[in-house]
C-alpha cells in the first residue's frame, strides 16, 4: 500500500528569526495538503494574527471564524485582506517558551475549483488572555496552489524555534 | 514501518448525484477519516451522513458554530442523519470527519466533524449514531433532499493502530 501522508518540507526558524515561513514549488502529486505549525513572533503582545498567502496572491481571500479569548466567544467574517488570517499566534508577552500551535488543511489544492481551507489554532498563555480559532477560509482562485507563505499580519518576525511542517496527503 | 494512514476509496463526482456511498468498508482499521470538498445543487441544505443506510431517527449532534456574526451552539436529537453546516452552491466547502473505533460491535459510534463553508459558517460538531453495529458504509448527501454538485470530491481514509 502506498504511503498516503508524506512530509513534503519542514522549516525551523533559526537564531536570527524570520519574516515568514514559505513553502515553494509544492508538487501537484498529492490530493490534499496539511500544514502543522508552532509559531511565536516578536510582537509585544499576547497574540498576533497569523496570515497565509497562496502563490503570492494578494487578493480573493475570505473567511468565517469562531474564536474565543478566555472570556468571550465570537464569530466574524473577514474579506478584502491581502492574505488570509489563519488564527492567532503567540506574541512575545505571552508566557515564555510558549508557541501558538495549529493545523491548516487544504483539500483538493490542485483542483479547478476555488480553494477552501480549514484551520484549528490555539494560543495558550498563563494569564487571562488566550486564543482559540476555528476557521473556514476560501481563496477564490482556481489556480493550483504551488506556494504557501505564513507571516505575521503586522510584520513581526517569527522567533527562533518556530516550526512548520507541510504534508501531502495522497488518495492515489 | 507499516503505513498507518491509508486511502480506502476516493471519488470525484462526474455529474450531480443525490448522494454518494462508501460501501464494503473493511474492519481492518481502527478509525476512519473522511475528507469531502463539495457543494450542493441548492444552498442551505446541511451536509449530512448516514451509516449502514440507517435512515431511522438514531442520530444526534451538538454543534459549535460561527456564522460570521454570531457564535452559537445547536442541538439536534433523534434525527435521521448526522448533520453539520449547510453546503454552498459551488464546490467550496470542506468537511473533515473522524470516526473513532468504527468497527467495534459493542458501543454506539461517535464522529467529530470540522465543517467549513466560508460563505456560511465554520463548525465543530460531535455526532452520535445510536447503533452498536460496525460501520460498513457511509452515505453523504445534502440532507438527502438535493444533489451533490459535479466536481465534489470525497475520500475515505483508514487509520491503523498496528
Amino acid at each position: 500500500m502506498a504511503t498516503t501522508y508524506t512530509l513534503i518540507s519542514s522549516v525551523t526558524v533559526g537564531s536570527g528569526g524570520a519574516a515568514n515561513i514559505e513553502f515553494t514549488s509544492i508538487p501537484a502529486t498529492y490530493t490534499d495538503l496539511s500544514v502543522v505549525f508552532s509559531i511565536r513572533c516578536v510582537r509585544s503582545s499576547v497574540v498576533e494574527p497569523g496570515m497565509l498567502r497562496f502563490n503570492s496572491s494578494t487578493s480573493n481571500y475570505s473567511l468565517r471564524r469562531l474564536n474565543a479569548d478566555g472570556s468571550t466567544v465570537a464569530s466574524s467574517a473577514v474579506s478584502g485582506e491581502t492574505g488570509m488570517i489563519f488564527g492567532d499566534i503567540n506574541g512575545d508577552t505571552a508566557t515564555s517558551n510558549t508557541f501558538g500551535n495549529g493545523s491548516i488543511y487544504i483539500p483538493n489544492y490542485t483542483g479547478s475549483n476555488f480553494k477552501s481551507i480549514s484551520t484549528d489554532v490555539v494560543v495558550e498563555n498563563n494569564a487571562t488572555e488566550s486564543s482559540q480559532y476555528l476557521l473556514a477560509g476560501l481563496w477564490s482562485d482556481t489556480s493550483a496552489i504551488t506556494t504557501i507563505r505564513l507571516y505575521s499580519r503586522n510584520s513581526h518576525n517569527f522567533k527562533q524555534y518556530s516550526t512548520a511542517y507541510l504534508y501531502g496527503i495522497s488518495s492515489s | 514501518m507499516a503505513s498507518t494512514y491509508e486511502k480506502i476509496a476516493t471519488t470525484t463526482l462526474s455529474s450531480a448525484a443525490a448522494s454518494y456511498t462508501f460501501s464494503s468498508i473493511s474492519g481492518a482499521y481502527t478509525d476512519l477519516v473522511l475528507i469531502v470538498n463539495a457543494g450542493a445543487s441548492s444552498p442551505s441544505y446541511d451536509y449530512a451522513m448516514r451509516f449502514n443506510s440507517d435512515s431511522g431517527n438514531n442520530y444526534s449532534v451538538t454543534r459549535l458554530r460561527g456564522n460570521g456574526s454570531t457564535a452559537s451552539s445547536l442541538r439536534t436529537s433523534n434525527n435521521s442523519f448526522m448533520n453539520s453546516t449547510a453546503l454552498p452552491s459551488d464546490v467550496s466547502a470542506n468537511f473533515i470527519t473522524s470516526i473513532q473505533n468504527y468497527s467495534n460491535t459493542t458501543t454506539y459510534k461517535t464522529a467529530l466533524i470540522r465543517a467549513n463553508n466560508a460563505a456560511g459558517a465554520t463548525e465543530a460538531v460531535v455526532g452520535l449514531w445510536r447503533n452498536t453495529a460496525a460501520i460498513t458504509s457511509i452515505t453523504i448527501s445534502p440532507e438527502f433532499l438535493v444533489n451533490l454538485l459535479a466536481g465534489s470530491t470525497l475520500t475515505l481514509y483508514g487509520i491503523k493502530a498496528a
